[in-house]
């Protein structure tokens, strides 16, 4: 089977942009990455477009009919937070299975403001605890001070470092230091998180071109492709606790296991990550799910800046969720446009120096659904 | 918010029932196959994949606390702060739940509180007043 490689990648700057169409944002990305690899619509064998929001609505196709209508396959994916890199992961097998050899893939998001979550019908909110994404989260985190006496300075950190390494990146919704006072200060929302350690809903698309080896050669991109060296996905495995507190971890480390043995590689040998820190809480979680420390590791990992841009293992250098924004479709392919940056060595003043190998993870989600995760690992060509 | 034994607000959520003398419970499953514990009614196993070896059980009222979250920001009209927390029952199984009188100050709060289940009528945000059977924890 054929490598597959990135050879067009980029994401337009997260914001709001509530004049906009679906369409039209997810058109914007894909020119982008069109044009970042030098080809056109006309060369593309198939699309996959991510879309949580207007999952019915074929977003695919209305994108083609804002950038050219060449009657292509299209394949419109939603899978919770994990929809933009399901996207990416439908092309890329595509190619694997030799079906196609160069391909699209977009994610892209319009939201509103405020908190996720909930359900149709009689709400239990407030009377059968909380159904909104922070509590949820916030609960994974004190799970973890329970285990392993986590503090709440400890998970405020990750937004510190995640805020800062957002003022690097031209791209990013907020562009703004926040002292840790700040952090803590800063309205509770659900015990530990605190609304600076909640990600930010936003608007944007992120698209991706990927190309087989023979086609990369043929088409002479071999100087700015990025090999897939493996993606990887899973479904929540049976967790103990699973229906009253839906469970992120077992599904990241299921695809995490998969995602290192198919690349030959452990988590030594990754020179970045981009994690789903939908909240701070859950950046430390996943510091351990994704083997980066050994469990009971994390709260240490973030108190030596281990993490931050210059340290053992930089970790969401673009600003993450919690800063450069979360529009749920987007941000699977937006989390790869960042490694696949630091890996073509053009991530300027945020570049993780020397970087060869990174990875990509989002997990998504939420009460009585079940769990969607997808893990990159993009190696330097 | 009243003690409710015999009363007619329907059920919160469908594993809240009451039995033919009225008295609410919370309706589960065993597996007879691997033993888990379940709230609500099934016919398959999740954790071993059984099928038809699901017997109907009533779950344990009484408990310890798992984890928990104090919420502050809810969606409009839900009054906060409340303690939104994760029980493991003893008879193994693992329900969600809000827990009242406490003080919703997460220091105060002790992982593996005892704690006990109490059946209580309230009106959820979104039904104009209309009161539901629900259920909640309180310290034991």
């Amino acid at each position: 089977m054929s490598d597959v490689y990135i050879v067009g990648v980029d994401m337009i700057k997260f914001g709001r942009y509530p004049e906009r169409t679906v369409p039209s944002l997810a058109a914007e990305a894909a020119l982008m990455a069109l044009d970042d690899a030098g080809l056109g619509i006309g060369q593309m064998q198939a699309l996959y477009c991510g879309n949580l929001g207007q999952a019915g609505g074929m977003v695919g196709q209305r994108l083609l009919a804002e950038i050219g209508q060449t009657g292509i396959p299209v394949t419109n994916v939603a899978n919770a937070c994990a929809t933009g890199a399901t996207a990416f992961r439908d092309a890329w097998m595509s190619i694997k299975a030799g079906v196609y050899d160069v391909v699209l893939a977009v994610g892209v998001e319009q939201m509103g403001k405020g908190l996720l979550g909930g359900g149709a019908g009689v709400s239990t909110e407030g009377l059968i605890g909380s159904g909104t994404m922070p509590a949820m989260f916030a609960q994974i985190g004190m799970e973890h001070t329970r285990k392993h006496g986590t503090t709440f300075e400890q998970f405020a950190r990750v937004s510190v470092k995640n805020h800062f390494h957002s003022t690097l990146n031209p791209k990013s919704m907020y562009r703004v230091e926040t002292p840790l006072e700040q952090v803590m200060a800063a309205e509770m929302i659900a015990y530990p998180n605190t609304k600076l350690m909640c990600s930010v809903n936003v608007d944007g698309s992120a698209a991706a071109v990927l190309a087989s080896e023979a086609a990369v050669k043929r088409l002479g991109l071999m100087d700015r492709a990025v090999r897939v060296r493996a993606s990887a996905m899973s479904s929540n495995p049976f967790a103990e606790r699973q229906l009253a507190m839906p469970d992120f971890s077992a599904a990241t480390r299921l695809a995490a296991k998969s995602a290192y043995e198919a690349a030959g590689v452990g988590p030594d040998d990754i020179n970045l990550v981009e994690l789903h820190d939908c909240f701070a809480t859950a950046e430390i979680v996943h510091y351990e799910n994704l083997g980066l420390c050994a469990d009971g590791d994390a709260g240490r990992m973030i108190d030596t800046g281990e993490t931050q841009l210059g340290g053992r293992v930089p970790v969401n250098v673009s600003g993450g969720l919690l800063s450069k924004g979360h529009p749920l479709g987007a941000t699977g392919i937006a989390n790869i446009y960042e490694v696949a940056t630091h890996l073509r060595g053009a991530a300027g003043e945020r570049q993780v120096e020397g970087a060869r190998l990174g990875m990509t993870h989002v997990v998504g989600g939420g009460p009585g659904m079940g769990t969607a995760c997808a893990i990159h690992i993009l190696e330097k060509v | 918010m009243t003690i409710d034994t015999t009363g007619d607000a329907p059920p919160i959520v469908p594993f809240l029932k009451r039995a033919a003398n009225g008295l609410p419970y919370l309706a589960g499953s065993r597996c007879e196959a691997c033993g888990h514990v379940f709230v609500g009614e099934r016919t398959v196993c999740a954790k071993c994949a059984a099928r038809d070896r699901m017997v109907a059980v009533r779950l344990a009222e009484t408990g310890k606390l798992y984890d928990f979250t104090v919420v502050h920001r809810s969606f409009p009209g839900v009054k906060t702060p409340f303690v939104d927390a994760i029980v493991d029952l003893d008879d193994g199984s693992h329900i969600k739940g809000t827990l009242l009188d406490v003080d919703p100050d997460p220091k105060t709060i002790a992982f593996d509180l005892p704690v006990r289940i109490v059946y209580r009528e309230a009106a959820p945000v979104n039904t104009g007043g209309k009161p539901y059977l629900t259920y909640f924890f309180v310290p034991a």
